[in-house]
């Protein structure tokens, strides 16, 4: 009888079968990288205006629309709230926002179930600039025209930082569902 | 990507609900998010423990990139030296030549000064700095212009200090944690400094325009005296900052005053010092109601 040569059902992982991916692997990595993005901003030194794109927003609205499903409805409202810890915003503004941004994109895909990269990339640009504007009119500063101008640097880097966090994520992703266990 | 069959719910009852109970709980997670934002511009301190033990964890973090920060500045800095050089060997020789020159005239000014201060009888100490610290993170990504420090309440700091560089004024402490605190920096655009021109008396108020300018706005209206390369140093008045420190330099006039540049830029300083309030009895003065005696606020403070 002829056999299958012992590399044929074999990928990079090792045998295709009785394998398994982490549980806390594949449950917790959205929820950390997010976090993480929100907490990185908080290390450089901002002194003239805003420099940095929302990274904690743009990873959170990442995830959310590479991955429907994956993180709950309710999940803005406690990582907005991290976010609003580090972010120099009044506490609430992102709990508020990230709440939004879920119902909005959860809408957006019941009205487009099928979408390509460069829906995705429209939606989170738009995304991203409204909330970058909704953000400077929640900062409780006085605002003005100036203050304006000043994040639309803020708002062009979000836009051109989408793809290639698109491919972080996707990476991450990838690391998130490798199989980490061999059963039985 | 289209999204998993498993979340249309199509005509099964529970799927329809289990949709619905997800619109639910995210309006509700916005509506808490409206309410604490609605106490967070009525009571603005309400958050700040939360907030402060949050920075305090992340402080120690916040000290290792700082010190990187500082690194790798100076790393830069060596690389752009060997460009030119040359031609800076030359005009040094020729600066080194000027700057004698002036040292002489200083140190006979300083005689002068002596002895016209020992004429007054009077005493200047210096004014030693609470704290010297490094600056571990800011809001970048804000409109607001935050910084925080690596020290807190242990360390002896209290709100309203002024923190200032070697160059000049980089802002005021607005929040204190047991470890770490939070600086309103002077391009906010809800930080105002009184200020003085320094080589005469004319007094403004230094404005932060939220871009990074200072809008100075003239005390009196007129005929605008400013030139551009004013220097602006602190006037004292507040009581919060000691006076004659750097503040800005004028950059573009308007006919109320001008815009000026930061002279301490934050990002650019490696380490920064927290200073005690100038007048503190002048601060409580001007926190205190008008129905409350003054006397009574201070004493309260004191204790």
């Amino acid at each position: 009888m002829e056999r299958y040569a012992p590399g044929a059902r074999a990928d990079r992982y090792g045998s295709r079968i009785n394998r398994e991916q982490s549980p806390w692997r594949a449950l917790s990595v959205p929820y950390i990288t997010i976090m993480l993005a929100s907490l990185l901003p908080f290390l450089f030194v901002a002194d003239v205006m805003p420099a940095l794109p929302p990274l904690g927003f743009l990873v959170f609205l990442g995830w959310r629309i590479m991955r429907p499903g994956l993180l709950p409805m309710w999940v803005g409202a406690p990582l907005g709230a991290f976010d609003d810890l580090f972010s120099g915003q009044p506490f609430g503004s992102a709990v508020l926002l990230w709440s939004i941004t879920m119902i909005v994109i959860e809408l957006i895909e019941t009205r487009f179930p099928w979408r390509g990269f460069w829906q995705d990339w429209f939606t989170a640009s738009l995304g991203a600039c409204l909330y970058i504007i909704a953000a400077m009119v929640l900062s409780g500063g006085d605002l003005s025209l100036h203050m304006a101008l000043a994040t639309v640097p803020q708002m062009m880097l979000a836009v051109l930082l989408y793809p290639f966090l698109a491919r972080l994520i996707a990476a991450l992703d990838r690391f998130r569902l490798s199989r980490t266990r061999r059963v039985g | 990507m289209a999204p998993p069959s498993s979340r249309r719910s199509g005509f099964s009852k529970k799927a329809q609900y289990s949709v619905f109970t997800g619109y639910l709980f995210a309006a509700f997670g916005a509506l808490i998010g409206l309410a604490l934002l609605a106490l967070s511009f009525w009571q603005p301190r309400a958050m700040a423990p939360l907030r402060g033990g949050a920075h305090d964890i992340v402080s120690p973090a916040g000290e290792a990139t700082a010190s990187v920060r500082a690194g790798t500045g100076n790393v830069f800095d060596t690389i752009a030296a060997y460009w030119n050089a040359g031609a800076q060997n030359a005009a040094l020789r020729e600066e080194v030549e000027l700057a004698r020159i002036r040292l002489a005239e200083a140190k006979s000014v300083e005689a002068e000064n002596e002895r016209l201060k020992s004429l007054l009888a009077l005493a200047e100490g210096e004014i030693a700095p609470v704290a010297t610290t490094r600056l571990i993170g800011s809001s970048s990504t804000s409109s607001r212009r935050f910084a925080y420090l690596g020290v807190g309440r242990v360390d002896g700091i209290t709100i309203g200090m002024p923190v200032r560089s070697a160059r000049g004024v980089v802002g005021r402490v607005l929040e204190v944690a047991r470890g770490s605190s939070r600086v309103l920096l002077l391009t906010d655009s809800e930080s105002v400094l009184p200020v003085r021109r320094a080589q005469d008396n004319t007094v403004a108020f230094a404005e932060g325009r939220g871009d990074g300018l200072l809008r100075i706005r003239l005390i009196n209206l007129g005929l605008n005296p400013l030139k551009q390369g004013d220097v602006f140093v602190t006037s004292g008045a507040g009581g919060y900052y000691r006076p004659g420190v750097a503040v800005a330099i004028l950059t573009e006039i308007t006919p109320d005053g001008g815009y000026a540049r930061l002279i301490a830029e934050p990002s650019a300083t490696d380490f920064v010092s927290v200073e005690p309030i100038y007048e503190p009895a002048a601060t409580a003065a001007s926190r205190t109601p008008v129905t409350q005696r003054i006397a009574d606020q201070v004493e309260s403070a004191g204790n």
